[in-house]
């Protein structure tokens, strides 16, 4: 992808959103019928798909914990999902990327009322143009709520960042690889508590706060959709 | 068409002062929902009934479970949980048998449907069933569908209401599991079937009853 010289022209984004403008959200559950709960999430382009089964039977029995459940997920990208054809199965990246929505979710849960059992969650990407690990949990939340697992709180995630010395919200692909700083963020929005924190890149002190306090905003935004779509599910009229 | 009210997780209920029942948590003095649901409010007890979820067993349960495996003394079954029950020899049947000269699948026999009740579960959730009661009893014949086992309460309805309508109406002998296995043995079962399976997908709406009733007609 070619650099750009300037992300930012008039205050406005290469998109037209303003700095603080989170892309369009979409948000579905049900779309998996053979699990146990299924979520699907848009983020202007970037679609993902999180599907939970469990809690479940674990084996081996070696991996079971007498005390607690365990979690597993697993983040992947199809091949499809980008530019350049993404060659299929796990890598570095998304190993990595696995671990971090596993970490995001673990805080919430209730592990401890199935011991000896696992929840596994299937996070896809379908079509990737940035901040997909933030669509990815927030899914993989609703997914969780869908399949009636007990929870202290939904997970409400999105990206924040700096480009062309703007701090702006939730990145687009463009953005996020032309970007000198970006933050991938999420919360428990009535618990106000972090669960996921990663930056790469440079900023000052004063950014960083900044970023915060504008990723809170933007998770609020997030979750009052989560919590819309979850309600209406039950209030079909026919 | 009127729905209740439902709750999502994390959604502030009342602030404490009742028992803390199940489907949800106290933090500071403030009683949170556990689970997507529909709250309920009693005199002294609050909790969220769940819309969906697995069946995790409880004593005093009564479930449909499938013999999985024939064992040296006594049974696997699947209970459609999480967790396989054990149902030992002595709680199977009710006279002496030597283990040493007899083999248990004259009693029961994998793939066997019983009916059986959840006598004990331990903190690491090993379930022990047993068939020492009334009712108790391997069913012959019939199939078995799956519900959620949270809509189970509903499917039998206020004091067996729904399911008695729908025996009466389609002449069906049908038996509930607490764990969301139903069993059903009759010549209409098709239509019991699906009618189960609307309340199943409708049980958050109000007037059910009705709307069943319409749905079997004469």
């Amino acid at each position: 992808m070619k650099t750009r010289e300037k992300l930012i022209v008039d205050g406005k984004r290469l998109d037209g959103r303003l700095p603080e403008q989170l892309r369009t959200i979409e948000m579905k559950t049900g779309v998996v019928t053979r699990a146990n709960g299924s979520a699907l999430m848009k983020f202007g382009n970037t679609i993902a798909i999180a599907s939970v089964h469990g809690p479940r039977a674990l084996f081996p029995r070696h991996l079971q914990e007498s005390e607690t459940c365990l979690l597993r997920c697993r983040y992947n990208m199809a091949p499809f999902s980008v530019d350049e054809r993404k060659s299929p199965g796990p890598d570095r990246r998304s190993v990595e990327l696995s671990k971090v929505i596993r970490l995001a979710l673990e805080p919430t849960l209730f592990l401890e009322d199935f011991p000896r059992a696992t929840i596994d969650v299937y996070v896809e990407i379908l079509q990737a143009d940035g901040s997909t690990r933030v669509a990815g949990i927030n899914a993989a939340s609703l997914a969780l709520a869908d399949a009636g697992i007990p929870m202290r709180d939904l997970v409400a995630a999105c990206s924040v960042g700096k480009i062309s010395g703007t701090l702006v919200v939730d990145l687009t692909a463009d953005e996020d690889n032309n970007s000198e700083a970006d933050l991938a963020f999420a919360m428990l929005p009535s618990k106000k508590k972090i669960t996921l924190l990663q930056m790469d890149g440079i900023l000052t002190k004063e950014e960083l706060n900044k970023l915060l306090k504008l990723a809170k905003d933007s998770c609020e935004k997030v979750y009052e959709t989560q919590k819309k779509v979850l309600k209406e599910k039950y209030k079909r009229v026919e | 068409m009127e729905t209740r009210e439902v709750v999502l997780p994390g959604e502030l209920i009342e602030r404490k002062g009742r028992k803390i029942g199940k489907g949800v948590y106290a933090e500071n003095d403030r009683v949170f929902a556990k689970v997507l649901g529909i709250p309920r409010i009693d005199e002294d007890e609050v909790s969220v009934i769940p819309l969906s979820g697995v069946y995790i067993p409880s004593v005093g349960d009564r479930v449909i479970g499938i013999v999985t495996q024939v064992e040296i003394s006594g049974w696997s079954v699947d209970i459609n949980s999480p967790y396989t029950a054990f149902l030992p020899l002595s709680e199977g049947v009710d006279f002496f048998v030597d283990v040493t000269r007899t083999d248990l699948s004259r009693f029961f026999d994998v793939n066997d449907v019983i009916f059986c009740r959840i006598s004990r579960v331990t903190k690491s959730k090993i379930v022990q069933v047993s068939m020492r009661d009334l009712g108790s009893r391997k069913m012959r014949d019939g199939i078995i569908i799956k519900v959620t086992p949270s809509k189970v309460p509903r499917i039998i309805g206020k004091g067996g209401s729904m399911i008695n309508l729908i025996k009466n109406k389609t002449g069906c002998d049908i038996v509930i599991g607490q764990n969301g296995v139903i069993w059903i043995r009759g010549e209409r079962k098709d239509k019991a079937i699906e009618a189960i399976l609307t309340i199943e997908n409708e049980s958050h709406v109000i007037g059910l009853t009705e709307k069943i009733e319409k749905m079997l007609g004469g």
